[in-house]
């Protein structure tokens, strides 16, 4: 337990305060920091999904006037460190994936750069590629944790007697589709190597992560790299850590000492080389009593990496927790296959993980002819099932509950398929959603009093979470004055080492050094400091709770209309309800919480990176092609939350609520639309042919 | 291959020689130093770079600044004086349109452009009566702001924002 921050800024509705810079388009975002005379770069990219280089022609490129370096594995610096395969860009002349980078050439133009790498030839001995992910695929195994440390596989009590002993068992296989992060500003950068340091403005959710990287690989002093980004145009957690541009944009660099050079990928190069989710087949049991108390729960799970370099997601982790069960099994089990690196997409693990658990929900509450909403609330643990430890807070029936009532949930008719509006299937859905408070182990802010101002540094990100806007008004509560006269500065590593804005960690890692710093501030100078004064905290100063499982929870509720004859599905209304703690700036929040469930009805309803296993390939490698939601497919999005501050997660009470949204609404989707027609798809996303032929 | 050409940018004449494979928006881009359109797919599938190109909202990632010679670009922050802001800039800070900030140039190019439209009458695929007006429905709005991809996804809080500026004509 710890003393919370009296909230006077906190919880108020503040405008951004970087909001006139992004509607006039004067926020900078890293491509476009103004530098003198910048060069200009573009990959070359492999052309076979596995093989080796056997002879790169660059003559023509190079002659082309105009082009100033053209590097390839023939030519590039060795790098200081080989150990991320990812970040081995030009180390030798294997190609592990199709799209994988095999040189750049950076000229005075963005056109010549392009020109002159569409001018090298690169020759291949190609070999066979295994990219195709099957459930039954001979090379599983298991990882030796899950992303980011997560045991592999758990086993509680015993399952097999547990299903045996079950009034009605559900065993179905659902799936997630590959889906790629896809933040509207491309992976980007700016970069001038000067001979002996370099600066590096990139598009990076961590200044601080993407520094070390950056000095691992290329076998710099931390004081030698600078790495800037006030403005990140999205990640989505590809930008979490960075990919193989920021080592190609380093090089080209250094390969022109003096000379800025920028890259910024193209919307198609980033299907190969940004990261992206791993498709997921979840194999899912479910064995409960008459009553609905669910005796047995099985999840196991298949998906891929890549060969090069091992991401685990954490699939099965969220239902450890989720709900009670007398027996328990969560595994995952990967094919490492020739296709490029996957890594972070927003709530990695829970997002898809709670999507077949919340769809079994479903169709359990079906067979037993229980109402969906009280089949959770009759399996909510009291403790954390997995640890045993006590919840923090967790207030998910209270969700359901305020969520039903918002919604106009009661009286719903169980069955499916039998509304009708005019050509319209109609239905309602419901799924929890769930996402962890996590702190992050090292972040520093310093405060310093600055002509009669409070001064806040700290080498933090904003993705248009609202960082700019809200760690000020933490600022201000822990320093105990107006947050007028606040100003907190990040994106900068010449500001103190913060963690990555990943993990919705960001607000209660920071936000927790920032009361630190402004403790130390007023225990040196009190309340009346002098100009200069500055005092520093760092986050593992701040009260910590291992007594507790920390989560913040959430339910979200769909209505779905399917056209009868096409298939189409539309989704009117979308309402959620959160307990995520203390709401530090409600502005700010909806916004991660409408963003978040549409970008979850995104994945219910579009996004499907379509995988040609022939020539190991997206098919679909652009934005006309790969579809995300739009505005005319949203209706009615509203997000609400409980009024409930945590006293066991940081001083200011706060969760953290960036991922929690998208988790939980593609289920919610799909038992809307099941409910609807009768067609139950457990293979995302819910497209017209997965309807078609099943509809009444 | 370069040709001459003459662009007026948020006010200001240039006259530039340009590579004829330049486009607009590579040229605002990376010569100009306007940076207010943004490049999010540069195949006119994301809306990113919508500004105002001789009195219509337009992609300048699908426009050779070749074949633009004497035109006139309004980019979003062009559409009011420094220090002041274009009253659907101010819908958009009022509703929280937008999070990250990179969409929302064109988000707001697209809506100045959509209202000079609906003024005019033009109607759209969601205007279901033909014969009158168009109306700032909720339809009409979605579907006018559909070419302007936001993959923070602040739909939700774009089209009232259209609305409130729409309405403050």
């Amino acid at each position: 337990m710890t003393d919370l921050l009296e909230p006077r800024a906190m919880g108020r509705d503040l405008v951004r305060r970087d909001g006139v810079q992004k509607v006039r388009g004067t926020a900078t975002y890293a491509y476009e920091t103004p530098v003198e005379s910048p060069a200009f770069c573009h990959p070359v990219q492999a052309t076979v999904a596995r093989g080796r280089i056997t002879g790169i022609d660059t003559e023509a490129a190079e002659a082309l006037d105009g082009v100033l370096a053209v590097l390839t594995s023939e030519n590039a610096e060795r790098l200081a460190s080989t150990d991320d395969a990812e970040l081995a860009v030009l180390q030798s002349p294997d190609v592990a994936f199709r799209g994988q980078v095999v040189g750049v050439v950076v000229a005075e133009t963005s056109e010549l750069a392009r020109q002159g790498a569409d001018l090298v030839v690169v020759t291949y001995a190609e070999q066979e590629h295994d990219s195709a992910l099957t459930v039954d695929h001979p090379g599983l195994y298991a990882p030796e944790k899950v992303n980011p440390s997560y045991d592999t596989d758990v086993v509680q009590g015993d399952v097999d007697a547990e299903l045996a002993a079950s009034a009605v068992v559900v065993s179905h296989t659902y799936a997630t589709a590959m889906v790629h992060n896809n933040p509207l500003e491309p992976h980007a950068s700016t970069a001038l190597w000067d001979g002996s340091s370099l600066t590096l403005w990139d598009s990076t959710q961590g200044v601080h992560p993407d520094r070390k990287a950056v000095c691992t690989v290329f076998g710099l002093e931390e004081e030698q790299v600078r790495v800037v980004c006030p403005y990140v145009g999205g990640g989505f957690g590809s930008k979490g850590t960075p990919h193989a541009n920021v080592v190609l944009v380093t090089m080209a660099a250094r390969a022109l000492p003096g000379r800025p050079v920028k890259l910024a990928l193209t919307r198609q190069q980033m299907f190969s080389l940004a990261g992206y989710r791993t498709p997921t087949i979840q194999r899912m049991q479910l064995g409960a009593d008459r009553d609905g108390r669910i005796r047995a729960l099985t999840l196991d799970v298949v998906e891929q990496t890549s060969r090069i370099k091992e991401f685990a997601e954490q699939t099965g982790v969220p239902a450890r927790m989720m709900y009670t069960a007398n027996a328990r099994r969560t595994t995952h089990r990967l094919a490492a296959l020739d296709v490029p690196v996957p890594s972070w997409f927003r709530a990695p693990g829970e997002c898809p993980g709670m999507f077949g658990p919340e769809v079994a929900m479903d169709e359990l509450a079906h067979e037993l002819g229980i109402d969906p909403i009280e089949l959770r609330v009759r399996n909510d643990p009291e403790r954390d099932p997995e640890t045993g430890q006590p919840w923090s807070s967790r207030h998910l029936v209270e969700c359901l509950r305020e969520g039903a009532e918002r919604f106009g949930w009661a009286g719903r008719d169980p069955r499916p398929g039998v509304r009708r509006e005019g050509r319209w299937l109609v239905g309602t859905g419901v799924a929890s959603s769930v996402y962890p408070t996590m702190r992050q182990a090292q972040s520093t802010a310093d405060v310093r009093f600055e002509d009669g101002r409070y001064v806040v540094e700290i080498g933090a990100a904003d993705l248009g979470t609202g960082a700019w806007t809200v760690l000020p008004q933490i600022a201000a509560d822990a320093l105990g004055v107006d947050v007028d006269d606040v100003e907190v500065r990040i994106g900068d590593t010449r500001y103190p080492i913060a963690s990555v804005a990943g993990g919705s960690s960001g607000t209660n890692t920071w936000g927790s050094a920032i009361a630190v710093a402004a403790r130390e501030f007023r225990g040196k100078f009190g309340t009346d400091p002098r100009d200069g004064d500055e005092a520093s905290g760092q986050v593992d100063q701040a009260d910590t709770d291992d007594e507790h499982a920390t989560y913040a929870f959430g339910a979200q509720f769909v209505e779905a209309r399917v056209d009868v004859d096409t298939g189409e599905v539309r989704v009117p209304r979308l309402l959620g309800v959160f307990a995520c703690g203390r709401i530090l700036n409600p502005r700010t929040a909806r916004s991660q919480f409408i963003g978040g469930m549409t970008m979850g009805l995104s994945m219910a309803l579009h996004e499907n990176s379509v995988w040609d296993p022939r020539i190991g390939q997206v098919a679909n490698h652009d934005l006309a092609e790969y579809h995300v939601t739009v505005n005319a497919d949203v209706g009615d999005v509203q997000a609400h939350w409980l009024d409930e501050e945590d006293p066991y997660v940081n001083v200011m009470g706060a969760k953290g609520i960036g991922e929690i949204g998208i988790v939980g609404t593609a289920a919610a989707v799909s038992n809307a639309v099941w409910h609807a027609t009768g067609v139950r798809v457990r293979e995302l996303p819910v497209t017209l042919d997965r309807l078609l032929t099943a509809l009444p | 291959m370069d040709a001459d050409i003459r662009l007026t940018v948020d006010g200001e004449l240039h006259e530039l020689t340009v590579d004829t494979r330049t486009t607009l928006l590579d040229l605002l881009r990376e010569r100009l130093g306007n940076t207010s359109p943004k490049k999010g797919c540069d195949h006119g599938q994301c809306g990113a770079c919508t500004v105002i190109l001789d009195g219509e909202r337009a992609l300048l990632c699908l426009a050779l600044a070749v074949a633009h010679d004497g035109a006139e670009i309004t980019t979003a922050n062009g559409l009011a004086p420094e220090g002041e802001l274009h009253p659907v800039q101010q819908a958009f800070l009022d509703h929280d349109a937008f999070q990250c900030g990179y969409c929302t140039p064109g988000q707001v190019c697209s809506a100045v452009g959509l209202l000079s439209e609906v003024d005019r009458g033009w109607p759209s695929h969601a205007t279901a009566d033909l014969t009158s007006d168009p109306e700032l429905s909720d339809a009409e709005v979605s579907e006018r702001m559909s070419g302007n991809l936001c993959r923070c996804a602040a739909y939700a809080t774009i089209t009232p924002a259209v609305q409130q500026a729409g309405g403050a004509r």
